[in-house]
């Protein structure tokens, strides 16, 4: 590896504009003759609006102007649509309800959007907003998934008897009930993975600004993926023609899976802005934030595993109640069944998996994708069944685990998958030494001696990365392909800029990507520019999601670079005088192997455009671009070990080691690599022990503030043990696998084996909050 | 609408602006100083912490009105030119930034323990009075880690000396 090629710690080119205060977020951008939005929302889970007045807001100072959903259906703007047809075992399609950007005459959860207030200042559109008077007549609410499933309860969609979105199934039940026939043992369990808001610190943003003279539209928006906003914005909604739409998502704090979906308010924002004739900003407070932000996990899970009589797993069954939301958003049919369900192989050889799922409307925020998306509810079934199963036969959980290893590689799943390599002994093992397994006991004894309950629980996780092949995806429903698209352009100078579909909102591309440059020309990071986040700049790209960025993202780069090389090659051997076979091309230099014949990366390309001296034939310049589509999924895998120790007269509890030992294929920066751990352990840690969306019964959300819905913060965490194993991805030219969720998938099982553990009571569900625990220690006691 | 004067990274600023509006929103709205941000709406998150005479504060948490004759820093105000102080330095160096959303109020409260502290600021410390401070993206291990280095660096307690 050169000094800043793939594999070295490369600090952050980044970071300046950051800790000098220079970054540039949505919210922090303005254009002249800039107006604010603030939107009128439902108070009610679930009612008809009767009527909309307006004519007090229209006095109010400041007042500008308000539309409504009427105005916005008058106008031809589409409903909001989900990515991903899922259908049911019986064959038919899911059941979409119609989910207008403005509610049409009826609203189903807190906070859905009904008008927008445009007004000069911000502070004053919000007094508009509250200035609307709209009048309800209110209907019965349903807030938790298997209550929506049942009889007489209230119905959102007249789409969708009894709630039920789709019936989905994958696996072969037959076999699966055969392996459930004659077992020596069945360890049934049932698992309820919480529901979480994302909350990235920056709050959603949108500003549409129309521009007549030039026709055109510009939205800056917290995206994740700016080029499918402007897909869908223009496709499907109608807001603006594809070509006159610019989207721009400059730096973007933190997305975490929230930040994928095209939400109402930018859909409304540009269009506002058009009806207004004035550029319209829009910021989420943080309430809204919790209201509206697509909230994640929610599932209900019946589990059983049967084993035979030498404690190999025969086969898994699992029945999930994946609650949705009100409305279905963007890709939220397929979080909870194809991110979901084609992982419940978990790193084990299970012969016959069988899972069905069922998705359900309820009256409450849409449920999608959250930093994991799928992976870790199966990881959360899997795992923590692997250790009650290993406590119900009186084995160590590392042995019962170590009996069932998949260790043959490629491995055929029953669910889809197909593992192309991994070494989960190893991963295991390693965590072990670390974790210093070996004496634990003797620690718990230890913490006995001081009256605290001493618990270690471990997770070995698989996820699927670098979403996905086109083909099969869209086999299976995608409404798009899942490649990325990347531009190499060398400047005459030698100097590159990478123009690339991914989108970094934290994860440091600008350093990384650069790496992969610099390993393949031997050019300083610095003489490479990332280029990312801009419709009118980048032709194209999915965006950065499903830990893709380094997987399909880099992967693409690769390909564009493979090209620019191969012509780099073909002129520096024309100047040389030498076969193109013989030319090698790094530190900087084009060189004749075998001879010191050799010229200058910069000399190359400034012949490539002068022209003066190319190969007969060959067009002037130096850029290529590429569109790469993955052959398979990618799958990152390792092992967690989490030792806690537990108060058994508070019921708090403490982490007092983390272990993490994590197999992400080859690793371009290990500074970075460990960061994505860090956050990803902090957010499944969080949700373990701290977070929780609650909704009461009337369907109003008790959890929409930080003084509610409970932030892991600074004191909540350890310092984390982190390490990596490497077993090189099969499928991708960089071996990489991907590491952005890794940590937020395989942490949450890690620390609830502990605690359960510790108290010597299973019957513990997330988040592990003291009273919970303390009521668990006092029901065995 | 009041007239707000106060001094801002070391210049006199003056201007208008509502009664009710917050210091963080004269912050970035009239001064256009948009390094400091907003997180939350109830004083949680610490995304708009800067320093007022002296110590850290929510600038979203004050009016406007309230910081008028103040001596305010924000996170622009503290590089000395194109030198970065060593709490930005050791927020690169260690990696204590993703997104870099929570930066700007993390290096701005760090600073200020820091010149509590000094070079005896501990992991304990740096969590506990980080509890006014969220970060989403970095499980706060290397941003401890950042602290506690700018801290080794910054020397002897400060505050003895400024009261
Ligand atoms: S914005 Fe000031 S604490 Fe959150
Ligand atoms: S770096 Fe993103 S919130 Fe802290």
């Amino acid at each position: 590896m050169g000094v800043e090629g793939i594999g070295a710690k490369v600090l952050r080119k980044e970071d300046r504009r950051f800790i000098t205060g220079q970054g540039r977020y949505t919210d922090d951008m303005s254009v002249p003759g800039m107006k604010y939005a603030a939107f009128v929302r439902s108070p009610h889970a679930h009612a008809k609006i009767t009527s909309i007045d307006a004519s007090a807001a229209r006095e109010m100072p400041g007042f500008i102007e308000f539309l409504d959903g009427q105005q916005l259906k008058a106008d031809g703007i589409g409903n909001i649509i989900c990515g991903w047809a899922v259908t049911s075992k019986d064959g038919s399609p899911m059941k979409m309800g119609a989910y207008p950007a403005l509610a049409d005459g009826i609203v189903r959860y807190v906070g859905q959007p009904i008008g927008i207030v445009i007004a000069e200042t911000q502070a004053q559109a919000r007094d508009a907003a509250e200035g609307v008077m709209i009048e309800y007549e209110e209907l019965p609410v349903v807030v938790n998934g298997p209550d929506a499933m049942k009889a007489g309860a209230p119905q959102l969609h007249p789409e969708a008897e009894n709630n039920i979105c789709f019936d989905w199934e994958l696996g072969d039940a037959d076999a699966t009930a055969k392996a459930f026939e004659n077992p020596a043992k069945v360890i049934k369990l049932d698992i309820v993975n919480n529901r979480l808001s994302p909350n990235p610190i920056e709050p959603r943003a949108a500003l549409g600004h129309y521009n007549s003279a030039e026709d055109h539209y510009t939205c800056y928006t917290t995206s994740q993926n700016p080029h499918v906003a402007r897909l869908v914005m223009s496709a499907f909604y109608n807001v603006a023609p594809e070509h006159k739409l610019r989207v721009i998502a400059p730096d973007v704090g933190g997305g975490f899976g929230a930040k994928i979906y095209i939400y109402p308010e930018e859909i409304v924002c540009l269009w506002a802005s058009k009806r207004t004739h004035v550029p319209v900003k829009w910021t989420s407070d943080r309430t809204e934030a919790f209201l509206t932000d697509a909230h994640g996990r929610d599932h209900v899970s019946d589990v059983e595993m049967a084993l035979d009589a030498n404690n190999k797993i025969l086969g898994l069954r699992v029945n999930t109640v994946a609650n949705l939301g009100a409305y279905m958003s963007l890709f939220s049919s397929a979080t909870p069944t194809y991110l979901y369900a084609t992982l419940l192989s978990g790193q084990y050889n299970i012969p016959a998996i069988y899972a069905n799922v069922k998705g359900v409307y309820t009256n409450t925020a849409p449920v999608d994708a959250y930093r994991g998306a799928g992976r870790p509810e199966a990881t959360y079934v899997i795992e923590r069944t692997m250790e009650t199963a290993a406590r119900e036969l009186g084995m160590s959980p590392a042995e019962f685990r170590r009996i069932n290893f998949i260790r043959e590689f490629p491995h055929q799943t029953p669910v889809i998958m197909n593992y192309d390599t991994g070494d989960f002994e190893a991963t295991m093992e390693a965590a072990m030494k670390t974790a210093d397994v070996a004496g634990f006991e003797g620690r718990r004894q230890e913490a006995k001696s001081r009256g605290k309950l001493r618990g270690l629980g471990m997770s070995c996780y698989i996820e699927a990365c670098g979403i996905a092949p086109s083909k099969a995806v869209g086999s299976l429903g995608a409404g798009v392909g899942l490649w990325e698209s990347a531009e190499v352009r060398v400047n005459p100078v030698g100097t590159i800029e990478i123009l690339t579909g991914s989108h970094s909102h934290g994860q440091g591309h600008e350093t990384t990507f650069a790496q992969v440059v610099s390993q393949r020309f031997g050019v300083p990071v610095d003489n490479v520019q990332i280029v990312h986040g801009d419709t009118d700049k980048v032709q194209f790209g999915m965006g950065t999601y499903g830990s893709r960025s380094g997987a399909v993202g880099c992967s693409a780069i690769s390909k564009a670079l493979d090209k620019v090389e191969a012509k780099a090659k073909k002129i520096g051997a024309h100047l040389l005088e030498a076969d193109e076979g013989d030319i090698v091309i790094e530190n900087g230099e084009v060189k004749v192997a075998g001879t010191d014949k050799k010229l200058a990366w910069h000399e190359v390309c400034l012949g490539a455009y002068t022209g003066h001296n190319l190969p007969d034939g060959m067009e002037p310049g130096l850029k290529e671009g590429a569109f790469y589509d993955p052959q398979n999924f990618t799958f990152p895998a390792g092992c967690y070990i989490c030792e806690v120790e537990v108060d058994p007269d508070t019921g708090v509890t403490e982490i007092v080691q983390f272990v993490a030992a994590d197999d992400f294929g080859n690793i371009i920066n290990p500074m970075i690599v460990e960061g994505q751990v860090h956050g990803g352990l902090a957010q499944g840690i969080g949700q373990a022990l701290l977070e929780g969306v609650n909704y009461d019964e009337t369907g109003q959300l008790v959890t929409a503030s930080y003084m509610d819905y409970a932030m892991p913060r600074a004191w909540d965490l350890p310092m984390f043990k982190v390490e990596t194993l490497v077993t090189p991805c099969t499928t991708n030219p960089l071996g990489l696998k991907g590491c952005g969720e890794a940590g937020a998938i395989g942490s949450p099982p890690a620390v609830m084996n502990a605690i359960t553990d510790a108290i010597g009571n299973n019957d513990l569900t997330m988040p592990a909050t003291p009273e919970k625990v303390w009521n668990a220690i006092n029901a065995v006691n | 609408m009041s007239q707000v004067s106060m001094t801002v990274n070391g210049r006199k600023v003056s201007g208008e602006c509502e009664d009710r509006t917050l210091l963080v929103h004269f912050l970035r709205d009239n001064l256009h100083l948009t390094g400091t941000h907003v997180g939350c709406d109830t004083s949680q998150c610490g995304a708009c912490v800067v320093h007022l005479d002296g110590k850290a504060i929510k600038s979203c948490t004050m009016l406007a009105v309230q910081a008028s004759g103040s001596d305010v820093t924000t996170i622009e105000g503290i590089a000395n030119g194109q030198d970065l102080n060593p709490v930005q330095t050791a927020f690169k160096e260690h990696h204590g930034l993703q997104c870099g959303f929570c930066t700007p109020g993390m290096i701005m409260t760090i600073t200020d323990m820091i010149n509590r502290h000094g070079s005896d600021l501990d992991e304990e410390t740096v969590r506990e009075e980080l509890d006014g401070n969220i970060c989403r993206c970095t499980g706060y291990h290397n941003i401890v880690k950042a602290a506690l280095d700018a801290a080794s660096k910054m020397g002897t307690p400060q505050q003895v000396a400024a009261e």
